[in-house]
């Protein structure tokens, strides 16, 4: 239940690496200065009762010789705090600067640390015994008591050091769990006023890069969710105000037949243009749903590498007859390949669309632009015109859904073939860009070859 | 023909029912997926229209899965509120053989339930297809007419076959859309008559009798004799 808390875990996490890391340190510590020594000394022991026990054994050696060697060892001019006892076989001081036996020192060949007397000073020392041949005992041992003092001092150190690190490792417990919230806070802040609807909001940058990351991310979506938002918000308008004319003009006719008909041909007519309006209404509806759909990105998942050349050559041969009929003259250049990962069907339609705004704002005798390269792994597709164009200030919002330009209001259409187009290129992370085609529109598809 | 129409909107029933029977076929009504499902396996029927959003615990979907299921080949035109491009997928997947978006003109889907029934029968490899007096060789893809022969470019070639495959029949600018040049979308300008006026210009207009007519408010019509 405690641990349900990601601060807390995380908090907790952070103590436990703390105290593992700390009791490292402390052992390591120990291990290479009390330890250290302590080898050393049991080295320099060892060798020291090697040495003696070989000069007992030895014919040219025994007792005497070994004798002679202690009291060599004890009056050396550099006192080497060894220590050293040799008894006979009943148990009786031979020689060496310990008082007695120790009582504690029961058994051959093993370490003892014990408290001894040594010329009459107390003293801390590390000793060994061995039996020599022919029932004497020899001691050997070093006075440690410097030793011993640094381990004490030592072990108090690192406790205290190790109380300190446990306060250490709480508070900085404590701060992270803290940071943590604070970080989570800012974030969960945002996202609940943006859930109340407040989608201008954003989360803040500069936690730290994990967290930006994050944040940078959430961002992104929400970007995203309020430009769909406002794709909605003005479809809905759209739908309020565009629609409402032709629905109004489908109505007036109906009314009018209805009322004022005489004949049964007149309204015949009157409900079989009524029903074009209303199919023209159906049109619209499906140009919105068909833009929604694309921005809504799920076509993404039907995406294909395709080679967009042949699908052009199509186009131009299905417009080119178009052109020809009405006196154009349809120029195309198409550079293979043109390797695109997209949906071709969107694409078609889209290219379609641009093709049919060139050709509907046309007159005869002008010549009209189609063409496509592959260039720094985008493809791009232009469709050119010499009609009026859109004025600069309009070119922005010529994407919009329901816009339509000057030069467009005398003219059909839904003003929704550019959204469609921009949508289509939006999905496959490209662009549509609307410039000068001095006279004419410009209208440039640009597509990444990889999406 | 016999068909059978699985809908569970009246008036959208009642309208496909009386428009079918006008045109001369036996139709049968369902208003909901069970019965529909239980007429579509217990009789023979040459085409099926089926809406894909059904009352009776069984949808369009789920009837024409089972109906599949149980190796029936039936023809089956999805008639549905449900226009978008995963949706009309979804639907062919499923076993349809064509898909029509709601609203729709009557016109539009006699069209597409006679064609549906034709692709039926003429199921097979075919070398020749004549319409009068005009004749095509698919093997060496030439066509004359009497002892004239007529140069057809690739996409007319195209386009002639569709309109001869389905001769006698009404064929819509939409099924030549997606017949012929495999587009799935309408376009704004009228690409379609222009490129059907251009076939009439090779195939008619040097001899007395027409045979490709333009039926109105629906589409073409490749026949012999007048429409």
């Amino acid at each position: 239940m405690f641990l349900r808390s990601a601060g807390r875990r995380f908090a907790v996490l952070y103590a436990l690496m703390f105290g593992l890391s700390s009791c490292i340190l402390a052992f390591s510590l120990w291990y290479s200065t009390i330890g250290l020594v302590q080898r050393q000394v049991e080295g320099a022991i060892r060798s020291d009762v090697a040495t003696l026990t070989a000069l007992a054994a030895a014919p040219s050696g025994g007792l005497a010789a070994l004798q002679g060697a202690i009291a060599e060892r004890l009056t050396a001019p550099a006192d080497l705090g060894g220590i050293y006892l040799l008894t006979d076989d009943q148990g009786r001081r031979i020689s060496g600067n310990l008082d007695a036996w120790p009582k504690s020192l029961t058994q051959m060949d093993a370490w003892y640390q014990l408290p001894v007397s040594r010329a009459g000073h107390a003293s801390v020392a590390l000793l060994r015994a061995e039996a020599l041949p022919g029932g004497a005992k020899l001691i050997v041992g070093r006075d440690v008591e410097v030793r011993a003092e640094l381990w004490h001092v030592l072990r108090n150190g690192l406790i205290w050091t190790g109380f300190l690190m446990v306060i250490l490792g709480l508070l900085g417990a404590v701060v992270i769990r803290s940071m943590f919230r604070r970080m989570i806070r800012d974030i969960s802040i945002t996202s609940r006023a943006i859930a109340k609807g407040d989608l201008s909001r954003r989360l803040p940058l500069g936690v730290g890069e994990e967290f930006d990351e994050l944040a940078v991310i959430i961002n992104d979506m929400l970007d995203r969710i309020s430009r769909l938002m406002d794709g909605v918000r003005q479809v809905s308008n759209a739908i309020a105000h565009d629609l409402r004319t032709p629905v109004t003009r489908a109505r007036t006719r109906l009314e009018d037949a209805s009322l004022h008909a005489s004949t049964p041909e007149e309204l015949r007519a009157a409900i079989d243009r009524a029903i074009l309006d209303l199919d023209g209404i159906v049109g619209v509806f499906e140009a919105l749903l068909r833009i929604a759909e694309i921005e809504a990105g799920s076509r993404r998942a039907a995406f294909a590498l395709v080679d967009l050349t042949q699908t052009l050559w199509d186009m131009d041969e299905l417009y080119r007859a178009v052109a020809e009929e009405r006196g154009l003259h349809l120029r195309t250049i198409i550079a293979a390949p043109l390797p695109v990962l997209g949906d071709r069907e969107l694409l078609q339609q889209a290219i379609a669309n641009l093709l049919d705004n060139a050709l509907k704002f046309s007159a005869s005798g002008m010549v009209i632009d189609l063409s496509a390269q592959l260039e720094d792994n985008v493809v791009e597709i232009v469709v050119a015109d010499r009609g009026p164009g859109i004025a600069p200030g309009d070119r922005k919002r010529a994407t919009e859904r329901f816009y339509r330009g000057e030069a467009a209001r005398s003219t059909g259409g839904s003003g929704l073939g550019l959204a469609l187009v921009s949508a289509v290129a939006q999905l496959h992370n490209g662009t549509l860009q609307l410039c000068d085609n001095q006279p004419g529109l410009r209208a440039v598809i640009s597509l990444p070859t990889q999406g | 023909m016999r068909i059978l129409v699985v809908e569970d909107d009246k008036d959208v029933a009642g309208f496909v029912v009386k428009g079918l029977r006008e045109a001369g076929h036996t139709v049968e009504h369902a208003d909901n997926g069970r019965d529909g499902l239980f007429l579509a396996a217990s009789e023979n029927f040459d085409a099926i229209i089926l809406d894909r959003m059904l009352p009776g615990g069984i949808d369009g979907l789920r009837l024409m899965e089972t109906l599949r299921a149980q190796d029936n080949a039936t023809p089956v035109l999805f008639l549905s509120a449900l226009g978008q491009v995963d949706d009309r997928v979804k639907g062919l997947k499923a076993g349809g053989d064509d898909y029509l978006t709601k609203p729709f003109a009557f016109a539009e889907l006699l069209a597409r339930v006679e064609a549906l029934t034709r692709r039926g029968k003429t199921e097979g490899p075919m070398t020749r297809l004549a319409v009068g007096d005009l004749e095509m060789d698919l093997l060496s893809r030439s066509v004359r007419r009497g002892e004239q022969k007529i140069d057809l470019q690739p996409r007319e070639f195209r386009l002639l076959e569709y309109l001869m495959r389905h001769a006698g029949q009404v064929v819509t600018r939409t099924m030549l859309l997606e017949g012929v040049w495999d587009y799935h979308f309408d376009p704004q300008t009228n690409v379609i008559d222009v490129h059907v006026s251009r076939l009439r210009q090779k195939i008619d207009k040097p001899f007395e009798l027409p045979l490709l007519h333009t039926v109105r408010n629906a589409g073409y019509m490749l026949r012999a004799e007048d429409v």
